[in-house]
């Protein structure tokens, strides 16, 4: 018998028949069916832009894990406190890269590629970032982050995101759990699900209903057993695109594990077929460039995927950290080139326009150096804004250092306003559906 | 030892009477290799072709008794210094004056110390929580009682705490050891055991539950999701359940009940009044009728098909087939005064357990799917470090359940990056092939797949040497169905490979059969 005859169509054969794609839903899960379809239109037809209506933003979430050392990323070389706290470390005022409009506040010496960027007017640096009754645990405030909830408890506010977007569910409100037929009915089918680079997808992008992608690099998301011999690649092309199992019940669990087990190479091509594509400029060789080289290539090969998540970790600085030289300089070095290079990428395809970039960190580290030459687990510190739809500038006020919490600084700005900016300002959605409460939307866009 | 082959299963599933109500014993005449395999798998981690056809000889009852008593088997005992209990211990009280010493005067460098010293503590503390994964991990692949594993997996999914909010790795331990003490034991006993219990006491805030300014977390979750659920009690019991849960705590490791935090005065719980302690709350919730369905709608929702969570489906509103067989099962519960084992029993020898709607049905948590596989498939285990990074991956970290709630399981196990993570682990395991996020170096230990294909080729030699009659054996021991497309895909495999039968060649079989979407099941 004919392997690749056995079974006539592929899905994203049938996903072209909108009449068929239309019955084939109602008994797809909602989000299996709709990123094929979206991958399946966008590279098919070569949508690469849809200019004009929302759903070409795009953002980028930049992940700094270990708790970023934000008095020595954004220095406060105007206040003496922060030289008496830190005579090993601090950084000398006349390295700090100053930032013009902003008083007694500049970059760290490794960081003119964002000194740039702050230049062309596309850096937004929000200063004192934080919440009420910090938590020093890199687990609770991680969660806490990124739950957008300070009980460090329930989904992801960027899967919360995609809830709304799909189903119209606000904070909390659970839906049908197993993606049973009133959410599918529900999908508006306006959203692919996101994509998070690394070995596992973080809990910010998980959704009630929305599940994110995941991978580390592309070429691995795929079987491995693939490039073992080419007669199992071809067997396991078959077996897994068989897409359902004749006569069987549509609802049975083998029914939902074949339609998945289809969906997962559809992605897998699309996903491998997008990042082959070479980019146009040169990136720096460390992880965070490598995957956001990615997400270029991602956006260039016209992915509706409207968030992308990418994760630097080793931000841990508690012994031997180093001031204008050393390993956190090194580290916001790597994240200032990086998102530089991205840019500089998407700008040659005409593309960064469409992207915003938001940089956070699970918290910032204490006011006074330790006796190891780092910094210990603090509290508020400073996130990045990047593209050029964001209005360049210093955002907020530098906390006080004579008002200190236990020898901590005292937050200026809730990190959910700063979300709440980003939701309402880029992501067209109300923050209140997805943060709960009222996060007063911190104003960083340009006026369109 | 007579080889059991039934006649393979249509790969079309019947549409009508597959579901028996029955709770009856099966005949031994319909206890077959299939049935055998499927006990294996759901009241463990599936089995080796011989270990089944063992229990297919043995027939339901004495397989069913086999599994059942685990304390007949011998295997390594757990003892209490397994783990280090001092990396977390609370601090000295020359500590604590050390502390309060250096704060009194501002004295940043021993601040710094000792708050170095105490994340020095916790580092080293994720460490051993991660050394326990990997420690019940492989004891789930070894454990020649396979259903106390099971059940232990089972109690740590119901009363679920989780490492990452309690921070503690040695009272996760202990928790551990409490839910395998009492894996087949007696729930009423383990209700008594989980409020003294430090894991759960500080994952849910009892410690700060006192007289005045009770917390109603612990009281809360007893009531809604470890023994009756939700419409069964009022805001008012969980408000007077907590009075009554004051004072109960820990130091160090050991539960304290501390008389001066506790609320003595009356209270109205669930109808009954008096001044109650935190026993008498958990014996008042154990005389309700509601927590008997309850229990056994849980166990049934693990062993048999998933039932919709009690949140959306109350009881009453489950339809007829479920309710009648839980109605029988809760009965048997009751009884039995809330032994585990009898309802275990009558479950895996009913008629209903069997039914051809249940047979490789359910979808494998991670756990099941990894240690299924390596009991399964004889495969090597390689490197326990990557198992457990894949458990992560695919969502079901041990000691770190998502909620209070425990996993979600069924679906929600699965989505396009976790089929991934599921076939490369499987990958891995009869490869050594590293899966994503690892250097490209294989593991060289030699996975034997010949020694699968003894029990065929001790029956029908002929057969062992044949492309269609291995695939089908192959798919029927992993699937549990022979799939006629998936037949011919393996048989057009091996005409590639010249129709050989060899190492290779199953290999490929093998890793084709764990890549089948169909494998996720059991």
């Amino acid at each position: 018998m004919d392997l690749h005859n056995a079974h006539a169509y592929t899905r994203r054969e049938f996903l072209g028949n909108g009449i068929i794609l239309a019955s084939a839903a109602a008994s797809l899960p909602y989000f299996v069916s709709d990123s094929a379809r979206a991958m399946t239109m966008s590279m098919s037809a070569g949508l690469s832009s849809f200019a004009g209506v929302p759903e070409d933003h795009v953002l980028v979430v930049v992940q700094l894990g270990g708790g970023n050392d934000g008095l020595n990323t954004v220095v406060p070389f105007g206040f003496a406190e922060y030289y008496k706290a830190r005579p090993g470390i601090g950084i000398p005022e006349r390295e700090a890269l100053k930032l013009s409009g902003a008083d007694g506040v500049g970059l760290h010496p490794q960081m003119t590629a964002f000194k740039e960027l702050y230049d062309e007017g596309m850096l937004a640096v929000v200063q004192g970032v934080g919440y009420p009754n910090p938590d020093r645990s890199h687990f609770k405030s991680m969660d806490i982050w990124q739950t957008a909830d300070t009980t460090a408890t329930g989904d992801g506010w960027i899967g919360r995101y995609f809830d709304a977007e799909c189903c119209g569910f606000g904070k909390g409100e659970s839906g049908t759990a197993d993606g049973s037929k009133k959410s599918q009915e529900a999908a508006s089918g306006s959203s692919a699900p996101g994509i998070a680079i690394g070995r596992s997808a973080p809990l910010a992008m998980q959704g009630r209903q929305v599940k994110p992608i995941a991978f580390e690099s592309a070429d691995l998301f795929k079987w491995s057993g693939s490039d073992i011999h080419k007669t199992l690649n071809e067997t396991y092309q078959d077996i897994s695109r068989r897409g359902q199992i004749e006569g069987a019940d549509p609802d049975a669990n083998s029914s939902f594990l074949m339609r998945t087990s289809l969906d997962a190479q559809v992605s897998s091509d699309a996903i491998r077929k997008a990042v082959a594509s070479a980019s146009k400029v040169a990136y720096p060789g460390n992880e965070l460039a490598r995957q956001l080289k990615m997400v270029a290539a991602m956006i260039r090969a016209g992915l509706k995927t409207r968030v992308y998540y990418v994760q630097l970790g080793g931000f841990d600085t508690h012994a031997g950290q180093g001031g204008s030289q050393g390993r956190h300089g090194q580290l916001v070095n790597q994240v200032a080139t990086s998102i530089q290079a991205f840019y500089k990428d998407l700008k040659a395809s005409s593309l960064d326009g469409r992207v915003m970039t938001m940089t956070f960190s699970e918290f910032g580290r204490r006011v006074g150096q330790n006796a190891s030459g780092g910094t210990d687990h603090g509290t508020a510190a400073p996130m990045f804004v990047a593209g050029p739809m964001v209005k360049g500038g210093v955002y907020g006020e530098h906390p006080s250092f004579k008002d200190l919490d236990d020898g901590d600084l005292k937050y200026t700005i809730d990190f959910r306003s700063v979300y709440a900016g980003v939701l309402t300002g880029w992501l067209k959605t109300d923050p209140k559906l997805v943060l709960g409460g009222n996060f007063n939307p911190l104003a960083f866009m340009k006026k369109s | 030892m007579a080889i059991n082959l039934q006649p393979a299963k249509s790969a079309l599933p019947d549409t009508g009477g597959r579901i028996s109500t029955s709770l009856s014993v099966i005949p031994a005449k319909k206890f077959g290799y299939e049935q055998a395999r499927h006990l294996l798998w759901r009241a463990g981690f599936g089995g080796t072709p011989a270990q089944i056809q063992l229990l297919a000889s043995w027939g339901p009852e004495k397989s069913v008794d086999y599994l059942l008593a685990p304390e007949k088997v011998a295997f390594e005992q757990v003892t209490e210094n397994q783990f280090d209990n001092s990396i977390m211990r609370p601090p000295t009280a020359e500590e604590r004056a050390l502390y309060r010493e250096a704060a009194r005067k501002q004295d940043e460098n021993t601040l710094a110390q000792l708050r170095l010293k105490r994340q020095m503590a916790e580092q080293d503390d994720r460490r051993q929580a991660r050394d326990m994964q990997k420690w019940w991990l492989k004891r789930m692949i070894e454990t020649p009682r396979p259903l106390e594993e099971k059940m232990t997996l089972f109690w740590h999914g119901h009363f679920a705490t989780s490492y990452r909010t309690i921070q503690n790795s040695y009272h996760m331990f202990m928790q551990n050891q409490l839910f395998r003490e009492h894996a087949l034991g007696n729930f009423g006993n383990l209700l008594f055991r989980i409020i003294r219990d430090p894991a759960m006491i500080s994952y849910l805030d009892n410690n700060d539950s006192k007289k005045g300014k009770p917390n109603e977390n612990l009281a809360r979750e007893i009531m809604e999701l470890f023994a009756l659920g939700l419409g069964a009690y009022s805001e008012r019991d969980i408000k007077e359940g907590a009075r009554a849960l004051t004072g109960y705590t820990f130091e160090g490791d050991k539960f304290v009940f501390k008389k001066n935090d506790h609320d003595g005065g009356q209270k109205t719980i669930l109808g009954s009044s008096g001044a109650f302690d935190g026993d008498d709350f958990v014996r008042i919730i154990l005389e309700h009728r509601a927590c008997a369905n309850f229990i056994v709608r849980k166990l049934y929702s693990y062993f048999v098909a998933e039932l919709p969570p009690d949140e959306r489906v109350r009881f009453d509103d489950l339809p007829a087939t479920s309710k009648t067989v839980l109605k029988e099962l809760a009965g048997t519960f009751q009884g039995a005064r809330y032994e585990v084992r009898p309802v275990l029993r009558r479950l895996f020898l009913s008629e209903h357990f069997y039914s051809s709607a249940f047979m490789n049905e359910q979808i494998k948590s991670p756990t099941a799917l990894l240690v299924g596989a390596v009991r399964s498939l004889n495969a090597p285990v390689r490197d326990l470090a990557i198992l457990n990074d894949a458990m992560d991956l695919m969502g079901q970290e041990l000691f770190f359940p998502p909620s209070v709630k425990g996993w979600q399981g069924g679906r929600s196990w699965i989505n396009t990056s976790t089929m991934f993570v599921r076939q490369n682990i499987l990958a891995f395991l009869l490869t050594g092939k590293k899966p994503q996020g690892y250097d490209a170096s294989a593991d060289m230990q030699k996975f034997d797949p010949e020694a699968l294909l003894s029990e065929l080729a001790t029956a029908d030699p002929a057969a062992a040497k044949d492309p269609r009659q291995v695939a089908e054996y192959l798919l029927r021991l992993t699937t549990g169905r022979v799939d006629p497309h998936a037949v011919a895909s393996l048989t057009t495999f091996c005409n590639q490979h010249n129709n050989q039968i060899n190492t290779n060649t199953l290999s490929g079989m093998l890793l084709l059969v764990t890549a089948m979407p169909e494998y996720q099941l059991c």
